[in-house]
């Protein structure tokens, strides 16, 4: 008999499997995805998670015979039935109750497919279509700095630590006892003259054996020898990261409709990604408002609701309150994006507009302002809008969006046009 | 040698290899089996996933269809609803069984006496494993197979491959054969023949016969589509086999991907025919060498508690009317009928003696066992051997359930009418060729549009499930790469019930 043990073969043995099924069921996987995103919150939108998905597209068909016709099955611990007892016919034949026929496929109605958060977060993207975001620049204070961090027995010639190898060398030199080049000298010289002196030959030859035994020595123990070679060590080190807040302000008045909010949401959810990939720490903060602002926590920016007039500027006010509060300028990127119907109290517009030039725009590194309206509806651009594009302000952004298919575009879009943007105000 | 094999629930590798050589001892000198080499695997659960997932084999070709079986495994897995299995065991020489690291020293022991001494030696002795698989060559073959599908892959896209294993798949079930083939005759032989045959017309020459009129033009028709039907073979209920060897379209590589899907087929088609028999085999052994390992006290009575009641969860038949009943759990129902029959060796009742005269009383159980081991398979052990005796303690009771009908009938319980009745239907539940429809190959209509006529003979009227046939058809017909058709009869009175068409797709590309 051989016993073997495989534990430590390679696990995994079905991973292409795995990705097999999910390409195959790549369509599908990417509704149930969009599904799954819309109930998470903005924070997990890049966590790993289950998603549900339906079982057709994805069946295996095989011959098998159907439910109808005479069946005549046979079943375990009779209690008290006779020959020729009559019965109910169990609800649903061919499944659960009666026991289905040998043979049958039991159908199964959906699978549950475990995502890791790169998966789930590829087909989020995928949905909308994201190319790579590498390429895109935003201004980032985050980079890489090195650092010199010791010595190392490896390393490239070019930092070799003379002054540390020289110093090995030293030690291992006396440790061993390679004679000085002063000492040779010496013992030369000594040998010299006694041979001149030719005293007697007994001294000459122990004299050239000592000077034979040093010659020996300097060439078996090196100068430098490569266990002495240290080399200067350098370390990648991340230089202090700057920290990224993102502003949510949405307008929760009765005029918004669950579809636009959607809309919101989703936009919300990109912004978080993208600034997530650019930041090691984003911080959201969440406020809604009607006619007055206030800060709330996820789950109420989105599901609660309020009744009121629309007044942007209280929410302006709101943020720049937190903003001076919390996020110190020199050490926060401000990303402000601001979802609404555009329909805004006229008599506000103007002191929004004094707000956005006035502080909000300076210290935000980007302000987004998104205009939904339900699909199929009139596109002339609101009251608000109308204000915002007199601005004429590179820091902000507005488009109007009233498909969810639309987000993705736009939100390309505007990073576009950041990106020239700051090209032109470096 | 004796002492208790191992003490605790910790084990090694020698205590592995002390509790194979004691099982082994029991295994083969007491009971007499005889089994293929063994070779142990320890495999961690992760492993055990992953084999679950295409079918067992250690070495598979990659398709998504395992993947989708691994995330169904997993999920039922991780979330409690399964345990995962103590033992895999694969029919080849050597015989590789799995067992999981996780197992205590106890169920180490019972899972190589059930699947390295149990299984093992039903795949070796078993006349259907004989016939139908090659257990020295399938690690090869699997091999092979993986490595020719890959190069496949990279030669001709994924895509393609993919396409083509799906139709393969598909067609799966209906890719074995179902009795042992006849030899090809070798040349010499068919010349042989031959001679013989002109020799004997030589014989029997009359000029006579030659002046009888001919059949005329139309007959020649129809000889000339009927020699190429037995060119063909028709019928020829093998699809995938059909397929592999006469559709018109097919590029080698595609005939080569069909044939090693049908072989796969094949290798695994006795399991399925012998589900009851083998499970019923391996839990027989394991119970009679755990009890002797016990009575020899080469293990503690805390681990042949252990055993017990591992032992007992594995051979509970539920009732039709618990909620955990799923049909009939073949351990339980292979071990009843593995202990009646040791029963009704050693001390049959009268009953016993008008049921089954061939083995009452017969004294000796395993080499009665032994011998019904390598002969049957699950429908006719089944039909030989259930005795009214293990009928009345399973309650075994059969329904007659016919949709005209708006209630079910009690057609037969465990009474002296019912016996036969009960037993009949129960082994036709386990008789392939009533469970699977009969689907054959028929015509091709070789000087028409080369359209593939396949027939369902379906019995007792049961006609296919028709969307999931439509599908297979589809799949059928771009294999093809003409139309084809499947025509559903009737197999008593060949009276047409249904018909599907489907033409061919995109492509298969080649």
């Amino acid at each position: 008999m051989n016993i073997i043990d495989r534990r430590l073969n390679p696990n995994g043995k079905n991973l292409p499997n795995r990705q097999r099924f999910l390409r195959r069921a790549r369509k599908i996987v990417r509704e149930a995805v969009r599904q799954a995103s819309a109930s998470r919150g903005i924070r997990d939108i890049d966590g790993a998670g289950v998603v549900v998905i339906p079982g057709d597209g994805i069946d295996e068909p095989f011959f098998h015979l159907g439910d109808e016709g005479l069946r005549s099955p046979v079943f375990p611990g009779n209690k008290d039935f006779v020959e020729g007892d009559r019965l109910r016919r169990p609800l649903g034949r061919g499944s659960g109750g009666g026991g289905s026929g040998a043979g049958d496929g039991k159908s199964e109605d959906q699978y549950e497919i475990a995502l890791s958060a790169a998966e789930f977060l590829e087909f989020f993207l995928e949905d909308l279509e994201l190319p790579d975001l590498e390429r895109r620049k935003l201004s980032t204070t985050e980079t890489k700095g090195i650092r010199r961090a010791g010595y190392s027995t490896t390393g490239s010639p070019a930092s070799v630590s003379v002054s540390r190898t020289m110093r090995n060398s030293l030690s291992r030199r006396i440790a061993l006892r390679r004679p000085k080049a002063a000492e040779l000298v010496e013992a030369e010289a000594e040998l010299e003259r006694a041979k001149e002196e030719s005293a007697d030959g007994d001294k000459v030859a122990v004299l050239n054996d000592v000077l034979e035994r040093m010659r020996r020595r300097t060439r078996v123990v090196a100068w430098i020898d490569p266990i002495d070679i240290r080399y200067r060590r350098f370390e990648p080190v991340p230089r202090p990261t700057a920290q990224a807040v993102m502003f949510c302000i949405m307008d929760v008045s009765a005029s918004m409709s669950e579809t636009m909010k959607d809309l919101a949401k989703r936009f919300f959810m990109l912004l978080y990604v993208f600034l997530n990939k650019r930041y090691n720490k984003v911080d959201i903060v969440f406020i809604r408002h009607t006619d007055e602002a206030k800060e709330v926590d996820e789950q109420t920016f989105f599901h609660g609701t309020e009744s009121g007039g629309t007044r942007i500027s209280p929410a302006l006010i709101e943020m720049r309150r937190i903003a001076r509060e919390r996020y110190g300028q020199d050490q926060w990127n401000i990303y402000a994006a601001q979802a609404s119907d555009g329909d805004n109290d006229p008599r506000d517009n103007l002191e929004t507009a004094a707000l956005l030039t006035g502080e909000i725009l300076p210290m935000s590194q980007y302000y987004a302002y998104l205009e939904t309206s339900d699909p199929g509806h009139g596109a002339a651009p609101s009251s608000l809008w109308r204000a915002y594009e007199a601005l004429h302000n590179p820091v902000l952004a507005q488009r109007a969006v009233s498909r969810r298919e639309d987000i993705y575009p736009i939100f390309r879009e505007l990073f576009s046009r950041d990106e020239s943007v700051r090209g032109k105000s470096a | 040698m004796s002492g208790l094999l191992f003490e605790g629930a910790e084990w090694s590798y020698d205590t592995i290899q002390r509790i194979h050589d004691a099982v082994s001892e029991i295994a083969l000198g007491e009971l007499g089996l005889n089994v293929y080499p063994n070779q142990i695997e320890v495999i961690t659960s992760e492993q055990m996933l992953d084999a679950y997932a295409s079918t067992g084999m250690p070495i598979f070709y990659q398709h998504w269809s395992f993947g989708k079986n691994f995330t169904q495994q997993e999920q039922l897995y991780r979330k409690g609803a399964q345990g995962l299995a103590y033992e895999i065991v694969i029919n080849s020489s050597p015989c590789i069984s799995y067992i999981m690291e996780g197992n205590s020293a106890t169920m180490q022991t019972l899972v190589i006496a059930h699947a390295a001494f149990g299984h093992n030696h039903f795949f070796k002795n078993n006349r259907t494993f004989l016939e139908f698989t090659d257990a020295s060559g399938i690690l090869d073959y699997l091999k092979f197979a993986k490595a020719y599908i890959a190069r496949c892959e990279e030669k001709y896209g994924e895509a393609a491959v993919e396409k083509l294993i799906d139709a393969a798949h598909a067609l799966q079930s209906h890719g074995v054969h179902r009795s042992p083939r006849r030899k090809p005759m070798d040349l010499a032989s068919e010349e042989a023949r031959l001679n013989e045959r002109r020799a004997y017309q030589a014989q029997i020459f009359n000029e006579l016969w030659s002046t009888l009129p001919s059949a005329g033009r139309r007959g020649s028709d129809k000889k000339l589509a009927s020699d190429a039907e037995l060119k063909l073979g028709l019928p020829e209920e093998n699809i995938l086999f059909f397929l592999e060897r006469h559709a018109p379209k097919l590029a080698s590589w595609q005939r080569e991907i069909l044939r090693i899907v049908r072989l796969t087929a094949q290798y695994l088609y006795p399991q399925r025919l012998t589900k009851v028999m083998n499970e019923g085999t391996a839990t027989y052994a394991h119970y009679r060498i755990m009890q002797r390992l016990h009575e020899k006290g080469r293990i503690s009575d805390g681990s042949y508690f252990e055993f017990l009641s591992s032992h007992t969860n594995v051979v509970m038949q539920p009732a039709f009317d618990h909620p955990g009943f799923s049909g009939f759990n073949p351990y339980a129902l292979g071990f009843a009928m593995m202990r009646d029959i040791e029963r009704i060796c050693l001390k049959p009742t009268e009953e016993d003696r008008v049921w089954a005269p061939d083995i009452a009383g017969a004294g000796d159980p395993m080499a009665v066992l032994r011998d019904i081991w390598a002969n049957f398979r699950d429908d006719s052990f089944i039909a030989q051997y259930l005795s009214p005796r293990l009928m009345r303690e399973l309650r075994l009771f059969g329904i007659t359930d016919d949709p005209a009908q708006s209630e079910l009938v009690v057609s037969a319980i465990h009474d002296e009418r019912g016996y036969r009745r009960v037993r009949r239907a129960l082994a036709r539940r386990y008789d392939a060729s009533h469970t699977d429809p009969m689907i054959e190959v028929a015509r091709v209509d070789l000087l028409g549009d080369r359209r593939l006529v396949l027939e369902h003979k379906a019995a007792e009227g049961r006609l296919l499930a028709a969307p999931v046939a439509r599908k297979v058809l589809q799949h059928i017909a771009d294999l093809w790469g003409y139309e084809a058709e499947l025509l559903e009869t009737d197999a008593a009175t060949g009276a047409a019930l249904a018909t599907h068409n489907a033409k061919p797709g995109a492509r298969l590309a080649a």
